[in-house]
């Protein structure tokens, strides 16, 4: 077996070490790589960086878990930035561990907030974030196509209690606040095909402005809509939430996080190549004997 | 009959629903808001159902000794537990005998399957369930550290709910998802081969997409990179993309078709 036999037959059980060792090394090394800004991503921190205090967004948080790593960041970013310029947050969660994230979430962006903080040269003193006030989290309800259509009509229909228990009519945030109307924008946070369902029974009927956080296996496909004008902005996984930290200029995981992804995607696109040469050189010297042996 | 009746409600409710979503008028919106609160309730049906289903799968699982059986006492152990942590939680600091009920209800539950699954005697099981279940009952009704709350939304902030959430299943999702990094790199480096025509384009579009989030490799390639990266995601990609969403659109439209006018019923078990 020469080498390029062996560049074509690399065990796999290398390829993982080779892996976790460079992304090892990239998650305790400290150096930041630079952050490209696609515009898809700035029409959203645009968006709402140019809304008026007391605005509502809406954030249906419909991931699970598993892909927390790549959506929590953006849901950090966004809803940090939407209480630091007090515009308050409606909140949802159509996946069945969806209500876990946003508590999580919640809590941990609360506590956040109790920092002051200067973000893009503007400085936030720190102040408390108040359930009712400055946000309302609706939790879950199962049929995610319904209850988006449901929501269409009045938010209390399908949510007559909030996620803690608490009337939503008792709450001072929920005063004239009724369905889609009354909102700045809803931006789905998703990994699932809920996304499908805020595209085709949320904004495809009610109309209202619309972006997008996605996994990046899913961005691809959602493309199309930004294209036709149905979304506003696509943020595409990791690097998404990165793009979005580095706009907001509140650096968190996923700008950490894209040391890793970086130089795992190296891993990958050098044995790729490898495999391409191995693969390359196989073929020539098949073609060669044939010849040869003509 | 049993044929003909769900036949005749997917019918009339499909019809309806159809020309419901059409009508913005107060009434089709009152009968739609009415419908939504059966759903609700169907929902809740069909999770008492699949609970069960969970069980008596499992429950088989152990019986006939299939391969990681054992697993499946794990399995409704943690389904139990996740219960009572999310209908419980503590009226102050104290835990009292909080845990001592919680494995005496998980022992009550992993009796009853040691009973179902048993091939012989199940007496010495039996007993030990109601045992356990004497123990947890007595500890439920005498504690006061803690309580049920069957109505309110309160166990869902209690500690072992949350706990369970953020260091259980969090960490269990993580890890998943994470092996997928591992499983993508390998298949890459086996099925990224330029074998023909059709396989280089679709390796040299995956090159250059992973590319362009590089910042290295800017200054060798400019921005051509990223210009060739947006133009394969929003030219090829979005062409792709649009064909198969007004595909599924339509076969999405003519399966709904076929289920109303009762063509496809698979959904009564039978094709």
């Amino acid at each position: 077996m020469n080498i390029f036999d062996r560049l074509m037959q690399i065990d796999r059980r290398w390829v993982f070490l080779f892996l976790v060792i460079l992304c090892v090394i990239a998650y305790v090394a400290d150096f930041q790589i630079p952050i490209l800004i696609e515009p898809e991503v700035e029409s959203i921190f645009t968006f709402i960086d140019t809304l008026p205090k007391g605005s509502v967004v809406f954030i249906p948080m419909d991931y699970d878990p598993g892909s927390m790593a790549e959506l929590h960041p953006m849901t950090y970013a966004i809803v940090e930035q939407c209480w630091r310029k007090e515009i308050k947050v409606l909140i949802t969660a159509l996946s069945q561990n969806g209500p876990g994230m946003a508590d999580q979430a919640l809590r941990d962006i609360a506590d956040s907030m109790l920092v002051p903080k200067t973000y893009n040269g503007v400085s936030y003193p720190a102040r408390e974030v108040v359930n009712g006030v400055d946000y309302v989290f609706l939790g879950y309800k199962p049929y995610p196509a319904l209850v988006i259509l449901a929501m269409g009509q009045d938010f209390r229909l399908p949510f007559p209690l909030d996620y803690y228990g608490t009337p939503v009519d008792s709450l001072p945030m929920m005063r004239g606040l009724h369905n889609y109307n009354d909102l700045a924008c809803a931006i789905n946070i998703s990994g699932t095909n809920a996304t499908d369902y805020w595209i085709s029974y949320g904004q495809g009927r009610f109309g209202f402005p619309l972006a997008i956080g996605v996994t990046g296996v899913s961005t691809a496909q959602y493309y199309p809509y930004l294209g036709s004008g149905q979304i506003f902005g696509i943020m595409g996984g990791m690097l998404g939430g990165a793009e979005y930290e580095e706009l907001a200029d509140n650096p968190g995981n996923a700008k950490d996080a894209m040391r890793v992804q970086l130089f795992a995607h190296l891993v990958i696109i050098a044995f790729v190549i490898m495999g391409n040469i191995g693969f390359f050189a196989t073929v020539r010297k098949r073609k060669r004997q044939q010849r040869e042996g003509r | 009959m049993k044929q003909q009746i769900p036949r005749i409600l997917v019918f009339i409710f499909g019809i309806f629903l159809i020309f419901q979503f059409f009508v913005p008028h107060e009434s089709s919106e009152w009968v739609f808001e009415y419908l939504l609160d059966w759903n609700i309730i169907i929902g809740v049906f069909a999770l008492a159902v699949g609970i069960w289903s969970l069980f008596k799968v499992h429950v088989e699982k152990i019986r006939t000794h299939k391969v990681g059986w054992q697993y499946s006492y794990i399995t409704l152990g943690a389904l139990l537990s996740m219960l009572i942590f999310g209908f419980t939680s503590r009226n102050g600091d104290e835990w009292g005998w909080f845990f001592v009920f919680w494995l005496s209800a998980v022992m009550v539950l992993l009796m009853i399957i040691q009973a179902m699954a048993a091939k012989g005697n199940t007496l010495m099981s039996v007993i030990l369930a109601g045992a356990f279940a004497v123990i947890a009952v007595i500890i439920g009704a005498a504690d006061n550290a803690w309580a049920f709350h069957f109505q309110t939304a309160e166990p869902l902030q209690a500690t072992m709910f949350r706990r369970s959430f953020d260091f259980v299943l969090i960490s269990i999702h993580a890890t998943m998802f994470s092996l997928l990094a591992f499983f993508i790199a390998s298949a890459a480096y086996r099925a990224f081969r330029a074998r023909n025509v059709m396989a280089t384009l679709l390796l040299l579009s995956a090159l250059i997409v992973m590319s362009r989030f590089n910042p290295y490799l800017e200054p060798i390639f400019g921005e051509y990179l990223a210009r060739t990266s947006n133009w394969l995601m929003n030219v090829p990609n979005l062409a792709a993309q649009r064909a198969i969403v007004m595909g599924v659109g339509l076969g999405i439209v003519a399966t709904a078709l076929k289920v109303i006018l009762g063509i496809e019923r698979g959904y009564m078990g039978k094709g």
